[in-house]
């Protein structure tokens, strides 16, 4: 374990640099019973994934709290600050919206379309095809062969009602937005900024995530929940281009085959399917067939790079909660080699000064407290690295203050002791009686004040707050390793020097030259006798 | 021989000894004086709390020679609503800190600060926080507090007689109430590593206060039966007699502490260590005191009013031919009191040298 852990001490993002993100489920009146342990276990995988993907190593992403309390805090080493926020920051809900209209990025000098329809909107900006023609990513049947025009008729009648129902509702919210539609500019920041919150159940107006476009949509199709599966591949026989293929669920399959047959006969743009995260349009394929065996392919003029993010955007698109973001931190690394330094700094010079106490007060004995201080150091070292290891511990600057703090604490532990050596040398005893005698109170003494030390530390980090539960840690480990050395280090050592005449004698030097009270051989006989 | 003693001899035989209970009015003002200017000061003043409470944005730019005017033109520059909080923090950074902003406006802040300062963008810390994760921090916060209260309650009654307890737990809210208005008065800023510092007075303060009641507890086992000394006098010797131990845990405490401060305000400007050891210093001072000048004094005000306290200072007094009850009695010789208070103690190990077996 030393040699091969020896310089393995964890670091915290705040010694090394790193980005910190801590997510808190949003909860909205009414859901409170959404946020479950199994709702944010999930969501920690989902955004395990998504930030796996950057391939930054010692990534992680843990819920920490319980019940409702619950938050994740992902923590990303180095410097990919920024696509950490933006991946994870996104509460990522994704929809398949049937696209009803498109256009540039603003609305061009031209007349407004008339859009009162639905219909209207599909006669709009043809500025925009330069885009679809350009990638124009369109949805494919993977097994083309399978699908059968003999069930192309039974879906049909359920599709009508369903889709006239829809264009009553756009038809009756048209006007409002077809406006919204001509005053959306995609050029502005706050237009693809996304966040969510569109209803489900109603058309939306929107931008695509470059903001290169403007869309109005229709209402979900089909959710991101429905999506079972996602992942780019490439073409091994034909163009040797990159693809998306998807698989829906049952409950998908059925939604997503009912909305290709509906529209894949209708005129570009309503022949295409948007698929939305985060109230943005990521891609709009069109449909070139009816899609009804539970799977597709989206096919493109995709990068890999593109049609990876597609699929993870289509795989781990959907949180099953929205979060908000708490506290985002980013420490540059050279801050937190300063942060480190400063620390190792204060922690020596703090050691340094206690020793210089405890031999100027203590003398010989104070070079006890030295021994012991020194084992506790080694041995706090060598479990933050044993812990580092096994359960990913991480030393942060927190819980080296935790660390420093607690010297004073593990140094107390013999002050007591000590003291209450010197009260039984006082009562008049040898200092081999005192030696026992004096443990055996100062012991009781230790082991409360100790256990105080321990509730605290225990109650801190439950109730940890933000970044600082590091500090707890470290406060309750080494209140521990302070029991620890002083039973099995401390008290053996003074047992052991009490029989050299040094000590015996009370040397001025030794920190044991207390002077017995006049009368005290009876307080001491008094004492036998009581017993 | 006398000449070769020490203070904490002198101090054990009670040759040497503070009136710390007698004069307990005298701390009890001093106290009372302390707790009414915290509760003004946080009344008037209130906390000032770090942006992890409110929810906001700070960014901090790492470079020498940086100045508020710069900055805030910058900030100017980034055009985000609200007016930013610009400070320098040592010679080489300067802090900025804003209300809440979007991702958007905070990574335009950053571009803006990067470009004005020309340092590359991941050398400025940046740190966003949301408006309800604050609200979060605090109820944590007090979650802590309650839940921390009732468990060393619960402890100490257990570990110690229910009066003691409740003495350690009024120096505790002294402690914590005024280690908390001196943060009002001053102005330092409340970060969550703060609140942590306070927290952790909590276990000082009471860590102090064990050590002095054992030793009470252990003058005062069976008290009630001897004539010798009164409770309070018992107690105030017990005071004495571990002053040179809670001064010498107080001062290794601080020492640790202190480094922190002296390194973390001096090398890093702010930040957590700081803001951690800034209250651990302020509430291991007011720990010590209260510790020695109210719990002790308080616990023997609570004792010296049950019935067998009342008549053991009634015989103390009748013997001793003083009028007033109190710690009066601490003057008569240490000896006797320490064989008094230990007369009827439990059994245990017989130390070797033992000469006669009388009692005295």
């Amino acid at each position: 374990m030393f040699i091969q852990g020896a310089s393995d001490v964890r670091l915290g993002l705040d010694l090394r640099g790193g980005t910190s993100v801590i997510l808190q489920p949003r909860i909205s009146a009414g859901q409170e019973g959404k946020v479950t342990n199994e709702s944010i276990d999930q969501a920690v995988s989902i955004i395990r994934q998504r930030v796996n993907s950057l391939g930054v190593a010692e990534s992680e992403v843990v819920a920490q709290g319980s019940g409702t309390n619950r938050q994740i805090l992902i923590s990303v080493p180095g410097e990919s600050g920024e696509r950490v926020v933006e991946l994870v920051g996104q509460t990522a809900e994704l929809r398949f919206r049937q696209v009803l209209a498109t256009g540039g990025a603003v609305e061009a000098p031209a007349p407004a379309p008339a859009a009162s329809t639905t219909a209207t909107p599909a006669a709009t900006p043809s500025g925009s095809s330069s885009k679809l023609s350009k990638s124009a990513p369109y949805f494919a049947d993977p097994a083309p062969i399978v699908t059968p025009k003999a069930t192309a008729p039974a879906p049909a009648p359920a599709s009508t009602p369903e889709s006239d129902a829809q264009s009553q509702a756009v038809a009756a919210a048209g006007e409002i937005l077809s406006q919204q539609f001509a005053a959306l500019d995609c050029t502005k920041e706050e237009s693809t900024r996304g966040g969510g919150g569109d209803s489900p159940d109603l058309p939306l107006v929107t931008c695509d995530r470059d903001g290169s476009a403007r869309y109005i949509l229709g209402p979900a199709e089909v959710l991101g929940t429905q999506v079972k599966n996602a992942s780019a591949a490439i073409d091994q026989e034909g163009s040797g281009g990159w693809f998306v293929s998807l698989d829906f669920n049952k409950e998908g399959s059925g939604k997503f085959s009912a909305v290709t047959q509906r529209v894949v006969s209708l005129a570009a743009p309503q022949n295409q399917v948007a698929i939305v995260l985060d109230g943005l349009v990521v891609s709009a394929p069109r449909i070139i067939s009816a899609i009804t065996g539970g799977s597709a392919q989206i096919t493109g003029d995709f990068t890999q790079q593109e049609a990876s993010d597609l699929a993870n955007v289509l795989k781990y698109g959907s949180l099953p909660l929205a979060f908000d973001r708490g506290e985002i931190q980013q420490v540059s690394p050279t801050l937190g080699t300063d942060q480190l330094r400063a620390g190792l700094l204060a922690g020596g010079l703090g050691l340094i000064l206690v020793v210089i106490y405890s031999l100027l007060y203590y003398r010989a004995l104070g070079l006890v407290t030295v021994g012991s201080l020194g084992l506790a150091a080694l041995m706090l070292y060598m479990t933050v690295v044993v812990l580092g290891e096994n359960i990913g511990f991480t030393l942060t600057l927190a819980g080296i203050a935790g660390a420093i703090v607690a010297i004073g604490i593990t140094a107390d532990s013999f002050i007591i002791y000590f003291e209450r050596l010197r009260d039984e040398i006082r009562e008049g005893r040898s200092l081999r009686s005192a030696v026992e005698m004096g443990w055996q109170r100062a012991r009781r003494t230790i082991i409360i004040s100790d256990i105080v030390s321990l509730i605290a530390a225990l109650l801190l980090y439950i109730f940890a707050i933000g970044n600082v539960r590091g500090f707890a840690f470290a406060l309750g480990l080494t209140t521990l390793i302070d029991l620890i050395i002083v039973f099995l280090f401390t008290k053996p050592i003074i047992t052991v020097l009490a029989n050299l005449k040094f000590f015996r004698e009370g040397n001025p030097m030794s920190g044991l030259n207390a002077h017995k009270v006049p009368g005290a051989v009876n307080a001491a006989k008094n004492e036998k006798g009581s017993n | 021989m006398s000449s070769k003693l020490s203070f904490g001899d002198r101090l054990y035989r009670g040759e040497k000894s503070f009136n710390f209970i007698e004069n307990r009015r005298r701390w009890y003002a001093l106290s009372a004086f302390l707790i009414i200017t915290s509760s003004l000061a946080l009344g008037l003043q209130g906390l000032h709390l770090g942006i992890e409470f409110k929810g906001g944005s700070e960014f901090i730019v790492n470079k020498a020679g940086v100045s508020v005017p710069d900055a805030r033109a910058a900030m100017q520059k980034a055009n985000v609503p609200g007016d930013p909080i610009i400070q320098t923090i040592g010679s080489d950074k300067v802090r900025i800190q804003t209300g809440v902003l979007t991702s958007v406006e905070s990574a335009r802040v950053a571009d803006v600060l990067s470009s004005s300062f020309s340092v590359p963008k991941n050398e400025i810390e940046t740190r966003l926080v949301g408006p309800s994760w604050g609200k979060e921090i605090t109820r944590k916060a007090l979650t802590a507090l309650v839940v921390f209260l009732f468990a060393i309650i619960i402890f100490l009654s257990m570990a110690f007689e229910p009066k003691m307890a409740i003495a350690a737990i009024i120096a505790l809210f002294h402690d914590v109430w005024i280690t908390v208005g001196i943060y009002a008065l001053v102005g330092f800023e409340v970060t969550p590593a703060t609140v942590i510092g306070f927290l952790t007075i909590l276990g000082y303060s009471l860590y102090d206060t064990v050590v002095v009641f054992d030793k009470v507890r252990e003058n005062t086992r069976g008290i009630a039966g001897g004539s010798r000394l009164t409770y309070s006098g018992a107690a105030n010797l017990a005071v004495n007699q571990t002053l040179i131990r809670s001064i010498n845990t107080s001062v290794v405490a601080l020492l640790p502490v202190g480094s922190i401060l002296f390194i973390g305000t001096g090398v890093l400007g702010s930040g957590p260590l700081k803001d951690l050891s800034l209250a651990l210093f302020i509430g291991l001072t007011v720990g010590t005191y209260s510790s020695i000048f109210v719990a002790t004094p308080f616990l023997a005000a609570m004792r010296e009013r049950e019935p067998a306290m009342k008549a053991l200072s009634k015989r103390v007094n009748a013997r001793t031919g003083k009028s007033d009850a109190g710690a009066g009695a601490v003057a008569t010789a240490a000896s006797t009191a320490a064989s008094t208070a230990t007369g009827e103690r439990g059994p245990r190990n017989q130390p070797k040298r033992k000469k006669a077996n009388k009692r005295k």
